[in-house]
């Protein structure tokens, strides 16, 4: 017994209704996101239903498609933190997409 | 390392300073070709990220109203016009070969070999799929008269981003279909069963080269995630 549960691990397999169930949720999430576009939900209903499912989407396929659930922490933060970076980044270019749409509206409108 | 010696090891936040504070090895119980795909995901994700924080700033900086996708990428069904359609379609076709690709590792390390090459033969023919879909797109936007510099439907920069983005996407996708193709082939031959060598490589074939591929695959799906998100829904 001991030694079946140690072999299962070795090979890292898991229970077929977890992939399955998964799958499924994927399925009905991106329909969902489809049904956002569908009912065309404006303004900040739109964009927060957009990132939840989406990231309710990435979160689902990295955990378990990619089995980063059952990795140990040391290879999962190598991996996750580096995208705090990427938040930084958006943040930044939001910032400065912001100041050239206000030159841009000075200059070609306005009249600087 | 054997499995046992894993167990012992502390878990959470500790163990992660334990593992990298230990000899030889960083990352326990993981082998390095998976810890190199991961590598490899990780830089792929700053170059995508940097593509979809361009089209952002593109977006966002533009005085010139931009194309509303919803009904750019509309398809008509007889006289309707459906919005997205195609795009629904592909994002299920990919939803579809990721599932696929997941039970074929897991059937993989269960050295269950027909079954294994099988699904992995269905993840490449849904990838395939996923491209054609994506071919048709692009002829029918080029046929509209959308280009990398103007486009009739608003802003200017729509087009370039989008040959960009779902072009480099669509690259991805491919190449994965062809390593795809390659690894049912090896599968089916019982190449890791045997241990056969590679083309490439001194190394004996292991299923867990299954596993590396549908890191690749499932990443392919996470970026499609994100594109649908921020360029076709948004």
């Amino acid at each position: 017994m001991n030694e079946t549960q140690n072999k299962e691990q070795v090979n890292s397999t898991h229970k077929i209704a977890i992939y399955l169930w998964i799958w499924g949720l994927l399925f009905v999430l991106s329909f969902f996101s489809y049904m956002v576009d569908w009912f065309a939900f404006q303004g900040l209903l739109r964009w927060s239903l957009i990132l939840i499912f989406m990231f309710l989407k990435a979160g689902l396929i990295m955990a378990f498609f990619m089995h980063l659930f059952w990795e140990r922490y040391a290879l999962v933060n190598v991996l996750l933190w580096p995208m705090t970076a990427i938040a930084c980044f958006i943040v930044l270019m939001a910032a400065e997409a912001q100041y050239t749409v206000f030159t841009r509206l000075l200059y070609f409108f306005i009249g600087g | 390392m054997s499995d046992n010696t894993l167990n012992n090891l502390p878990e959470g936040f500790k163990g992660m300073s334990h593992d990298m504070a230990s000899d030889q090895t960083a990352f326990k119980g993981v082998q390095w070709g998976k810890v190199m795909m991961w590598i490899f995901l990780l830089s792929d994700t700053f170059i995508f990220s940097c593509f979809l924080i361009s089209y952002m700033k593109g977006r966002a900086s533009t005085v010139v109203d931009w194309p509303n996708t919803s009904e750019v990428f509309s398809l008509h069904v007889g006289d309707t016009p459906v919005p997205l359609l195609l795009i629904a379609i592909m994002t299920f076709v990919l939803i579809t070969s990721s599932g696929t690709m997941a039970l074929a590792v897991k059937y993989g390390y269960e050295k269950n070999r027909k079954m294994c090459a099988w699904l992995i033969l269905a993840t490449a023919i849904g990838g395939l799929t996923f491209v054609g879909m994506q071919a048709f797109e692009w002829s029918k936007l080029i046929h509209e008269g959308v280009r990398p510099w103007e486009n009739p439907f608003g802003a200017k920069q729509f087009g370039s981003f989008f040959f960009m983005i779902t072009g480099f996407h669509g690259t991805h996708v491919s190449i994965g279909v062809i390593f795809l193709f390659i690894y049912a082939r090896k599968t089916f031959r019982g190449d890791f069963d045997s241990g056969k060598r590679g083309f490439f490589t001194t190394m004996k074939s292991d299923y867990v080269a299954i596993e590396i591929l549908g890191l690749y695959w499932h990443f392919v799906d996470l970026v499609w995630v994100f594109i649908f998100a921020f360029f076709y829904l948004w």
